[in-house]
């Protein structure tokens, strides 16, 4: 087991910077996942930590060791590859055993590790076979197996599931997860999946245009994400981003307006999002406000808490919970007071941005239908002109 | 459930024979000249009738005994002698080009290095001048290097002309192996060279038959370059031999097809052990298995 340290590490081929100044502290024994979109570095920055992509700039540790120039083979690390990556001339026995024999490692040793690594991962009655005759997700097993054999101070794993299907993907989550468990070993894994993201990690670690977005656990990336990409690429459905101009209140408080959202904060939410104490003239004027499609509370028209109507388009009703896609719309202010009435003339609802809310099944919501929407001030997030967020409440 | 047979798809009547109208005779057009050569050969050294018809009128092996029995004034057996020149040259010209295309085709798929392109377009000019071409200044070559009339002339000849086609087929098969195995290697420690000779050669057997065998039939088969460079009866290669059937005057047609029939069983065996390798390697790298 070691502590993975990359400091100011870049990459870049030519003028094209992948990796840009990525700073990352990976524990001893963590479990960490680099997840992003497609081309976002994350590949990248796993091939360099395994030595098979030279490192522009920055350094990387591995244990106390300053590893830049190291080989790959003498990194003491062992790497699970989206390909399997198996010699497919050997059989699975000789595919385990491969990087002991290299390494000279008495056949005893040899015989012994790669039956407690079969008998690990169920692959003992295919020891003879060819990776040919294996299933997928045998062949990912023998994958993995290839790596625990080494006994390495580190695994790394660069999108090990994405060829599986769906079924076997979550029993190998599961089947990495014991394997980190038991192990202990300090692991850094690549996925584009939210999902294998959120269940399998210590802390995740998001990246974006070879820019680090944010790292840190599971839930807090989900509760409160650095900024509105990390927002939108970690839950699904995504979080509903609703561009609002906030109007101070004589009491402190705020108005935020726009989108279809008519909300109103106290001076104490307001607070929340301002901790270094508020600015003059408090919350900046151009803001995004951040709901989870589960964070809105269907209410009755006449609530006085009402935030948003929304024009229903289509509902889909999921067995244990309901997704509904539709609009907001601009509420009509009462006579004379409509925000919108002196623009176009009109205090008509008027349709203003996408959302979707998930609900429970119980919930009376139809297609067509219009409902009326309220946000839990705990559960509102809200985001600064360049995205990043602004202090706020979390979620419980 | 009905207890009827599923529906064949096979097509039936004329649909059905169509193909075959047309395949039998190409078949027979393609085959005519294998059997008059075969006509030829058993037919013995008496002579040759004007029949069209590809079926041996007498059945004699007398122009095989002839062949395969050739002697030299000294009574030393030419005919063993010269199968044995055409065995060690071909199979030399295959181990040494082979040897050489597989460490220059996985150098030129696997690394960057200043000329890369340059070597590989060169490699390929080399193909698209006719052979002939060469002839002279080769004779100059091998006459300097004092290898007139023997098999390592010859051989090396032979390798430096199959290599440059070698090298790009070998190629294009180290392109088409993933990189992740070399780089699971890499990482399992091995080195370069390990790789090269326990993952990649390993991997590529059926591109390497088909490649090997090219360049054995290449050298077995080659006669202008062996005709110029070989003048000693006892240096000929087989296809040299065949020529001499052909005289000026006289040309002995059972003998001429008699050797011809010989010196292409070897070949035929080549195929024959090989066809396994052959098609695979063919159609590797169309699909991932």
């Amino acid at each position: 087991m070691a502590r993975v340290l990359l400091t100011d590490i870049e990459k870049a081929y030519g003028d094209v910077r992948v990796v840009r100044r990525l700073n990352l502290d990976v524990a001893d024994g963590e479990f960490l996942v680099l997840v992003g979109a497609s081309g976002c570095g994350k590949s990248t920055t796993l091939r360099m930590v395994a030595g098979l992509e030279a490192i522009s700039a920055g350094d990387l540790f591995i244990g106390e060791r300053r590893v830049n120039d190291v080989a790959p083979r003498d990194r003491d690390i062992a790497m699970v590859f989206q390909s399997y990556a198996l010699y497919p001339h050997m059989t699975v026995y000789q595919n385990l055993a491969f990087g002991l024999t290299l390494r000279g490692v008495p056949a005893a040793e040899i015989e012994k590790r790669v039956q407690e690594a079969a008998k690990m991962l169920g692959l003992v009655e295919y020891l003879q076979r060819k990776p040919a005759a294996l299933s997928g997700g045998q062949r990912q097993r023998v994958a993995m197996g290839r790596a625990v054999v080494r006994q390495p101070s580190v695994f790394l794993f660069d999108e090990p599931l994405s060829n599986l299907d769906a079924k076997l993907r979550v029993q190998m989550r599961l089947e990495i997860a014991r394997l980190h468990k038991r192990l202990g070993t300090t692991i850094l894994y690549v996925t584009h999946d939210q999902v294998e993201a959120m269940t399998l990690a210590d802390r995740i670690a998001v990246m974006h245009e070879g820019v680090l977005q944010q790292c840190a656990p599971p839930q807090e990336i989900y509760n409160r994400p650095a900024n509105t990409y990390v927002a939108t690429f970690i839950g699904s459905p995504a979080m509903n981003l609703l561009p609002v101009v906030a109007q101070p209140l004589p009491d402190g408080g705020a108005r935020l307006v726009g989108s279809g959202l008519n909300v109103t904060l106290n001076s104490a939410d307001v607070a929340r999002y301002l901790p270094e104490g508020p600015p003059a003239g408090g919350l900046p004027e151009q803001l995004t406000v951040g709901v989870r499609p589960q964070d809105w509370r269907v209410v009755s028209d006449s609530d006085p808490q009402v935030d948003a109507l929304m024009a229903v388009d289509v509902t889909e009703p999921l067995g244990a919970e309901t997704f509904v896609f539709g609009e907001l719309e601009l509420p009509a202010g009462p006579p004379g007071q409509d925000l919108y009435a002196g623009r176009d003339g009109s205090t008509r609802h008027r349709r203003e941005s996408a959302c979707i809310l998930r609900c429970e099944p119980a919930v009376p919501v139809s297609d067509g239908q219009r409902v009326a929407l309220h946000i839990d001030r705990e559960r509102l997030l809200l985001f600064a002109a360049d995205g990043t967020r602004l202090a706020g409440p979390g979620h419980p | 459930m009905s207890a009827q047979a599923p529906t064949s798809l096979a097509p039936t009547g004329l649909k059905a024979w169509l193909p075959h109208l047309l395949m039998v005779p190409v078949t027979i057009l393609t085959l005519y000249p294998v059997l008059y050569v075969i006509k030829l050969a058993l037919s013995g050294t008496a002579g040759v009738t004007s029949s069209a018809w590809p079926w041996p009128e007498q059945f004699s092996l007398d122009a095989f005994r002839t062949v395969i029995g050739h002697s030299d004034a000294q009574g030393g057996w030419l005919f063993g002698r010269q199968l044995f020149n055409s065995l060690v040259v071909s199979a030399a010209t295959t181990v040494l080009g082979i040897s050489l295309a597989c460490a220059a085709a996985y150098g030129f798929a696997r690394f960057e290095f200043p000329g890369r392109r340059v070597g590989l377009l060169a490699f390929l000019a080399t193909q698209m001048f006719p052979g002939i071409l060469t002839l002279i200044p080769l004779y100059v070559l091998i006459q300097k290097l004092g290898l007139l009339d023997s098999m390592l002339g010859l051989t090396l000849v032979y390798s430096t002309t199959t290599i440059p086609f070698c090298t790009w087929t070998l190629k294009g098969y180290f392109d088409t192996l993933p990189k992740e195995i070399e780089e699971s290697a890499l990482i399992d420690g091995a080195t370069r060279l390990q790789i090269f000779l326990r993952i990649i050669l390993p991997l590529s057997a059926p591109a390497i038959a088909v490649t090997a065998l090219f360049s054995f039939m290449a050298a077995w088969n080659e006669f202008v370059l062996a005709y110029t460079f070989l003048s000693r009866e006892a240096a000929y290669t087989l296809p040299v031999m065949i020529r001499n059937y052909v005289g000026e005057k006289d040309v002995q047609w059972s003998l001429f097809a008699a050797s011809s029939l010989i010196a292409s069983l070897p070949v035929m065996a080549l195929f024959y052990a090989l066809q396994k390798h052959l098609v695979g390697g063919l159609t590797a790298g169309g699909v991932k298995g």
